[in-house]
């Protein structure tokens, strides 16, 4: 059909031709300013999985520690707390397994770190040891008489 | 010999090649496939102490600034029949423990909170800008350069798991130690648990021992009614819990 069939349908064209306009001014600027990766695995930026995940890392985990500390596993894994994990009481140390030499880690205060445990609360499960250390020892530090890696008394350990 | 009009039908399959180019193939981690995994976690309240090891550990892992939680740890006192109005105490998260209890008697008990990972949740489906999202291994995460901070997934959460991070004012959540996880490492909050009551599961794992737990205990989600798809199964959870 011819265009000029139409009576006054320029400004059709014009109107269309602004919006092509406004359309490519609209796709160039989505292009802009959408993150390559948006979209890529669902309705978010793909590449902020690989941001999540390289994250440092504080605890080295106890796999680390017992590729060293062989001999602490040894202790342990006849004694109660076998199932405990080091950084549970030593805190966060992957640092120190990057680099062993010049970053030491502190020992616990064994006063504070047990009672957070065993500490006796009625909200705790009732299989659980539980102590009050005001009465069970008496102002007396844990390691006095326990070794935290194996923690039961044995026959001939001080006592008190 | 390259003519005019071959020069215009080779453009666009040029420009279509070139996309791929500037995008890059994705950093994956050599070992890592995100399908092949479906993370979510059991917590045993029968093991839960209340020492505040995995809020503590969070924040270590984390950098969550104090006063606020990625995980944190309630104390529950049911007196008698009341099961619709517990007492709830949660000093400081927990991150410091808890102080021996004023109320005796009832049922009293531990109770690791934290963001559930649920399957349909109500978080990532108002997020008006796709920042957060769950990922293709069954992790909610928050992207951080695209958050605006407009806290609708503060607002959504059944479970109260989200905050506004005070400095950097996007929304901050558990990621399950994201950055851990797919490094073949367990999340700092179970990794430092000296009871074992928090257990990191993978149930695309046929091997993971959650499988035969789910089999043989009784779990419960929390607010099953919701229907969001928790997947943070807790064993032994009293009626009152919320």
């Amino acid at each position: 059909m011819k265009l000029k069939n139409f009576k006054d349908a320029e400004h059709l064209v014009r109107l269309a031709g602004a919006f092509a306009v406004v359309l490519v001014v609209f796709l160039l600027v989505r292009a802009q300013f959408v993150p390559k990766s948006f979209g890529q695995y669902g309705h978010y930026r793909g590449d902020a999985l690989n941001e999540l995940a390289s994250k440092p890392i504080f605890f080295a985990g106890h796999q680390t520690c017992e590729q060293c500390h062989s001999d602490v596993l040894e202790v342990k894994k006849s004694g109660k707390h076998a199932g405990v994990n080091c950084e549970a009481c030593h805190g966060p140390l992957a640092k120190h397994a990057e680099d062993p030499g010049s970053v030491v880690p502190q020992l616990p205060d064994t006063a504070v770190l047990c009672a957070r445990c065993h500490e006796e609360n009625i909200a705790k499960p009732k299989a659980f040891p539980q102590v009050v250390s005001a009465e069970h020892s008496g102002g007396v530090v844990c390691k006095t008489c326990h070794q935290p890696h194996s923690p039961l008394l044995q026959p001939g350990d001080k006592k008190s | 010999m390259i003519t005019r009009r071959k020069l215009l039908m080779l453009l666009p399959a040029a420009a279509i090649a070139w996309e791929y180019v500037v995008a890059g193939t994705p950093e994956i981690s050599p070992n890592y496939s995100r399908p092949e995994h479906w993370w979510g976690m059991l917590v045993d309240i029968d093991k839960c102490i209340g020492c505040g090891n995995c809020v503590r550990a969070c924040a270590a892992e984390n950098g969550v600034p104090e006063g606020y939680f990625r995980t944190w740890v309630e104390r529950y006192h049911v007196a008698g029949w009341q099961q619709e109005t517990p007492q709830v105490d949660s000093p400081n998260g927990g991150k410091n423990g808890f102080p021996p209890s004023k109320a005796a008697g009832g049922k009293n008990f531990f109770v690791p909170k934290m963001c559930n990972h649920c399957e349909d949740s109500p978080c990532t489906q108002v997020c008006p800008v796709g920042a957060t999202f769950r990922s293709v291994d069954g992790v909610v995460l928050v992207d951080e350069k695209y958050c605006l901070g407009c806290r609708y997934c503060i607002q959504a959460c059944p479970y109260g798991c989200r905050f506004l991070h005070p400095v950097k004012h996007t929304a901050e959540k558990c990621s399950l130690c994201y950055h851990r996880i797919t490094k073949g490492l367990t999340t700092a909050c179970c990794e430092s648990c000296p009871t074992g009551a928090r257990q990191l599961a993978d149930l695309k794992n046929p091997k993971d021992p959650i499988h035969e737990y789910l089999k043989t205990h009784s779990v419960q989600v929390l607010k099953p009614h919701l229907a969001t798809g928790a997947k943070v199964y807790y064993h032994d959870l009293d009626g009152s819990v919320r």
